[in-house]
């Protein structure tokens, strides 16, 4: 049973790590601010969550599992209201995507 | 800002919660990570983001600047005053052992009383330097 923990949480682990260092990747990488905050996007949702899930499947039914559960809950509300207040202050201040129509533009 | 609905739903939603962990930051702190200081700047955070979505005029309702700075004064003068009664008890100035007949328990008041004087002082402060900010040119 141990080991079965064990080896779930140190996927979970090992993935959501995988996946926060592709979201820095594309940080880094990508061409401008509203794709790399697709980047950035991707490192708070998939890689905090399976890491979350690796530890809470270390601590087992303790105050410490609830706690991570909360943590995860107000990563997944304020991560993407972040991200929203972010590519709106972008577009009011005159930046638009690289692949934008021009006729999308005027807005 | 009267436009961001989102903006306005989720921060009334965050707001008394990150004041829950503001005041659980200031009392777990002589049992675990926390303290004065990070619990009054958390603290401070709540409101000044209430004050960058719902805008200054409603902030400076909610925190006015003469209660903020009676509370800067009143923190400080909480945690000098500990200090001073451990001495008129006859210890050191902050000699917290003193201030209980019991040292241990003594030791527990007088860290808890020293930590919210500081933490009301901060959170104060942290207001006031931002409502001064964004005051400027007004």
């Amino acid at each position: 049973m141990e080991t079965v923990l064990d080896i779930f949480s140190w996927i979970a682990i090992v993935g959501g790590g995988l996946f926060a260092m592709i979201g820095g990747l594309g940080v880094l990488r990508l061409p401008d601010l509203f794709s790399r905050m697709h980047g950035a996007g991707i490192t708070d949702t998939l890689g905090a969550g399976l890491i979350i899930l690796g530890l809470a499947l270390q601590s087992g039914f303790t105050l410490i599992t609830v706690k991570l559960i909360l943590i995860l809950v107000f990563l997944f509300v304020t991560s993407p209201t972040s991200s929203y207040a972010l590519a709106n202050a972008a577009l009011s201040a005159g930046l638009r995507p690289l692949t934008a129509k021009k006729e999308d533009m005027s807005s | 800002m009267r436009h961001h609905l989102v903006l306005r739903v989720v921060s009334k939603l965050l707001i008394p919660f990150i004041l829950l962990f503001g005041l659980y930051v200031q009392f777990h702190g002589d049992f675990g990570p926390g303290g004065g200081f990070q619990a009054g700047v958390i603290f401070a955070a709540g409101f000044i983001l209430y004050a960058l979505i719902f805008g200054r005029e409603n902030a400076v309702k909610v925190t006015p600047p003469r209660v903020l700075q009676a509370l800067m004064a009143f923190g400080l003068l909480l945690y000098a005053s500990v200090g001073v009664v451990g001495m008129i008890n006859g210890g050191n100035f902050l000699n917290y052992s003193v201030l209980r007949a019991d040292g241990v328990a003594g030791q527990h008041l007088g860290i808890l009383l020293i930590e919210l004087g500081v933490g009301i002082t901060v959170a104060a402060v942290m207001i006031m330097v931002f409502l001064m900010f964004t005051g400027r040119g007004r």
